[in-house]
């Protein structure tokens, strides 16, 4: 089996499901009608993307493994999605700074990844931009109202802002599997994607009227299995029908 | 938590090319801008539409109920009104 490929589709995978996950919480709970059916749209969107990446990863590894066994039923440690995207909707405001803080980079990620050598990576990269194009500009817009909103939500989106700050240098780190897939032309070398990822989030944040954080201190650990503590509790949701009933189909 | 809430925007969607765009339904919205983003995620996630027009309910100006006798119920009996002496080709589609 292709090691380094296989962990390599996982680090993207895990991010757009534990994120689809996480904001699919939203689903039925959602500020008004309207925003929460578009929050559980970004939800499928990214759980549908998850399901190439997981089938794909599932005939690399050429065994007995699904694509569902992949996304159900590894362990805490065995998930290596950055730490942002695992942030709890403390509310409306962290949901929109953590969507817009990882669309960015999303975004940027997907345009390199199209370029990939491997084929199943690139159509899948070509699929998925459109609709995380559309993330962007949604949570973008969510960005400025708040930011640039009342008191309240300037208040609320600021703080956001600053206490998800610390996890966004993380999307920049690589693994083992990233520098082997990047020297084999099929990953996306993530580090140069830091300035563009930077300016943009400034760049909008300003147009927010909000203030760039200035810490300088950074949070990592998820894309080697390290995670917070909310991970935990949004895996047992997550996991819970294939835990109790196990192999159960629908 | 005051209950302010966003005005009211009336939607219409043109389902394909060449069909005019048809009234879908209404929802809350901030903006105009947030009323077709709001209109895409509520009304074509199936897939229903190429195009999307939204206004502000309350610059649509609507007839009375209590008026329907005077405005419509004199074409009830007008039948040579309708254009129903004609045979229409059946490549003719959406008359």
């Amino acid at each position: 089996m292709k090691e380094n490929l296989y962990n390599y589709i996982l680090g993207i995978a895990d991010n757009s499901l534990i994120l689809g996950q996480r904001i699919g919480e939203l689903c039925g709970h959602g500020p008004s009608l309207e925003t929460d059916i578009a929050c559980t749209n970004i939800s499928l969107d990214l759980l549908g993307q998850v399901r190439s990446y997981f089938q794909y990863a599932a005939k690399i590894a050429g065994d007995e493994r699904t694509e569902d066994d992949i996304a159900m039923l590894r362990k805490e440690r065995d998930y290596k999605n950055v730490l942002l995207v695992e942030q709890p909707n403390s509310n409306f405001a962290y949901t929109i700074g953590r969507q817009f803080l990882f669309d960015v980079y999303h975004l940027t990620f997907l345009a390199e990844l199209q370029k990939s050598t491997d084929l199943t990576l690139s159509a899948i990269a070509n699929k998925c931009i459109k609709e995380v194009s559309y993330h962007e500009r949604f949570s973008s817009d969510w960005v400025k109202r708040l930011g640039d909103g009342t008191v309240e939500s300037k208040e609320k989106m600021q703080e956001a802002i600053n206490d998800l700050w610390t996890y966004t240098d993380e999307l920049f780190h690589q693994t083992k599997a990233d520098k082997a897939m990047v020297l084999e032309s099929v990953g996306v070398d993530v580090t140069k994607l830091k300035g563009d990822y930077y300016k943009r989030v400034k760049d909008l944040l300003e147009e927010a009227t909000l203030k760039i954080p200035e810490s300088k201190w950074f949070q990592k650990g998820g894309k080697e299995g390290v995670h917070t503590e909310h991970l935990g509790y949004l895996l047992s949701d997550l996991q819970y029908m294939q835990r109790t009933y196990p192999n159960m189909e629908w | 938590m005051s209950k302010k809430n966003w005005p009211l925007w009336e939607i219409f969607v043109r389902s394909k090319n060449g069909l005019e765009h048809r009234h879908f339904g209404s929802l809350h919205a901030a903006d105009a801008e947030m009323a077709l983003e709001n209109a895409r995620d509520v009304y074509t996630r199936r897939n229903e539409g190429v195009s999307i027009w939204v206004t502000e309910s309350k610059h649509i100006t609507a007839s009375n109920p209590k008026n329907n006798g005077e405005l419509f119920e004199p074409a009830q009996d007008k039948v040579y009104r309708h254009p129903t002496f004609y045979d229409l080709p059946d490549e003719v589609k959406h008359m």
